[in-house]
């Protein structure tokens, strides 16, 4: 049986085109963050837009527009959606589990957990988010990773222990939002995912953590597919399989941290995404991965402009919307799981 | 150089401090094919994983050219040591991915592969005979397909030692000669092999040195005529063992006594 039931009985007609393709995906995500940039309660035009951009003088209010919300906000859906989908990626690589996700095993609960107690100890203080998002991610990962060697636990038994660390971590946030209401004003919209208030400060602190794991992950992409052979195999061809789980789970864990600290607890990208990328270009990490986080950027950039505009002028947060498409996803991912491991 | 490739002194080895192999010593002739042979359980796996250092013996030294085996860098070791396992959990990668991993251990960063290393993948995959499916993702293959895509990416590696767990698993009569033809041009390049192997008379006549194990330990070795000829076999396995002649060649043929 195959790990990855998906590409068992299909060809990828763009493994053998990995750059159109990539050009492909970069192109489809500019075109929704333009549009993601354009389209909201004020419309700003194209033609103001291009302006814009080349530096030129626009009208002050769409000025503002531009810099204090659309911007900010597009570059965050971005850089959440892919550090979240890469984080997936390497997750189902490294775990061997195409349940896995951040999400799924825990990794998002426990780093929000964390990013709210900062938001307690630190108030106001945007660079301590992405660290302590970090080190909850990392703490969860860990424990998920330790029960899967321990026991060579199943990969149904992996998605259960994710429900328990969830809970578990989502219980220590329920407590803190109840005990200290007002703490963080934006607690709520962080416990359900979304972007309505982000600022730059945010972003710019997670943009390194986000950029840093990208890079460490895309340049050992051809490690991870040995990773992937199973433990054994990788062994055995000379990798050095325990250092390399450890910083591919580093690697996940400082990418979910990373989305997390900007767009809060945002379900399902890390899973459907990966899935979704997959079916275009095969197992290979050296395309899957940037496929995964231009296909994750897209993806929740897109999300968000909906969310945005279906019930004008209220918006849904877009974990919301996430959640609805990434519930039906991950009930069809277990039936078909059930079907091919009876 | 001469003498053995392998040597194993006094090793004891198991999973989870529970020993499978008791007390083990032996070795390993160069530039030979050695088959090892024995009942279900008596440690032939362990032996095997232990000598490609997938586990660590719980007591007893092995010695890889005369060094310390856990002494070799894991991926020196990975020029030296090629294993096909009896089972590992199959990827969705096509072929050609698979056997051009064999020449992981060879790739500096980043991983870019040499002509050298091109020509290795291609020769492994002309001599298993899975160029013809290079395409193909391995989760799709029939058993014995997939067999013989872990055993080219075995011999991508190219190692001086090749060990082989069971590597007849899943083939079909005619497919077992043919690795078993492979296996002989292996030690024509001067290679060592040790094959795990259940079919008696295959391991009879195929092998230069056979070592018959028990118990987690060795109930005799020597050449397959010798060994057959003390009554070892027959004692191990319960069975009598014949020799009858067939299309002008002596075959060997176990029978319940």
């Amino acid at each position: 049986m195959s790990i990855w039931q998906t590409s068992s009985t299909r060809k990828f007609p763009w493994s053998n085109r990995p750059g159109l393709l990539l050009a492909l995906l970069a192109l489809l995500l500019a075109l929704l963050a333009l549009l993601a940039v354009s389209l909201g309660p004020v419309p700003i035009p194209l033609g103001q837009l291009w302006g814009f951009l080349r530096g030129g003088e626009i009208p002050s209010s769409s000025r503002n527009i531009l810099l204090h919300v659309r911007l900010p906000r597009a570059a965050a859906a971005v850089l959440t959606g892919a550090a979240l989908a890469v984080s997936g990626a390497i997750l189902q690589s490294v775990l061997m589990n195409p349940l896995a996700g951040p999400n799924v095993i825990g990794v998002n609960a426990g780093s929000g957990f964390f990013v709210l107690g900062a938001a307690i100890l630190f108030p106001g203080q945007w660079s301590v988010t992405p660290a302590a998002a970090f080190a909850g991610a990392l703490l969860a990962c860990g424990i998920i990773y330790t029960l899967a060697a321990r026991t060579g636990a199943s990969r149904i038994t992996i998605v259960l222990a994710g429900v328990a660390v969830s809970g578990f971590f989502g219980a220590g946030s329920d407590a803190i939002t109840v005990l200290t209401p007002d703490t963080w004003m934006g607690a709520n919209t962080f416990l359900v995912g979304g972007f309505s208030g982000v600022t730059g400060d945010q972003i710019r602190f997670a943009l390194w953590y986000i950029l840093g794991g990208l890079l460490a992950a895309l340049l050992s992409a051809h490690d991870l597919n040995v990773l992937a052979l199973g433990e054994e195999t990788a062994q055995s061809l000379g990798l050095p399989v325990k250092g390399r789980r450890l910083f591919f789970l580093a690697a996940a864990a400082v990418l979910a941290g990373g989305g997390v600290s900007i767009g809060g607890l945002l379900g399902f990208v890390g899973l459907i995404v990966p899935h979704a990328a997959r079916f275009l270009t095969g197992e290979d990490n050296r395309i899957l991965l940037p496929a995964a986080a231009l296909l994750g950027g897209s993806f929740v950039v897109g999300c968000d402009l909906l969310s945005r505009l279906i019930f004008a002028p209220y918006e849904l947060p877009v974990g919301i919307l996430l959640n609805f498409i990434g519930g039906p996803f991950f009930l069809w991912l277990l039936l078909r799981e059930r079907r091919h491991t009876r | 150089m001469t003498g053995s490739v392998l040597s194993l002194r006094e090793v004891t080895g198991g999973y989870h401090g529970e020993a499978v192999l008791r007390g083990l010593t032996m070795d390993f002739p160069r530039g030979k094919v050695t088959a090892l042979v024995g009942p279900n359980g008596c440690g032939k796996s362990t032996l095997l994983r232990l000598c490609a250092r997938l586990l660590k013996p719980l007591s007893g030294e092995i010695l890889l050219e005369g060094r310390p085996l856990e002494s070799i860098p894991r991926r020196e070791l990975a020029r030296m040591v090629s294993i096909l396992p009896q089972s590992r959990p199959v990827s969705g990668i096509p072929v050609y991915s698979l056997v051009a991993h064999g020449r992981f251990p060879y790739l500096g960063y980043p991983r870019k592969m040499s002509q050298r290393d091109k020509d290795k993948v291609a020769e492994a995959m002309a001599l298993t005979g899975v160029e013809e499916y290079r395409h193909r993702s391995v989760a799709e293959l029939s058993g014995g397909e997939r067999q013989k895509a872990y055993f080219a990416m075995a011999l991508a590696q190219d190692t001086p030692l090749v060990l082989l767990d069971e590597p007849a698993t899943y083939l079909d009569l005619g497919r077992q000669l043919e690795l078993m033809e492979l296996i002989r041009l292996l030690q024509g390049q001067g290679k060592t092999v040790v094959a795990v192997l259940h079919d008696l008379p295959q391991a009879l006549e195929w092998a230069d040195h056979l070592a018959v194990m028990e118990d987690g330990r060795l109930a005799g070795e020597g050449s397959p005529e010798k060994v057959f000829q003390s009554g070892t076999l027959e004692r191990v396995f319960g069975l009598a063992g014949h020799r009858v002649t067939a299309a002008g060649k002596e075959h060997y043929l176990f029978t319940k006594p």
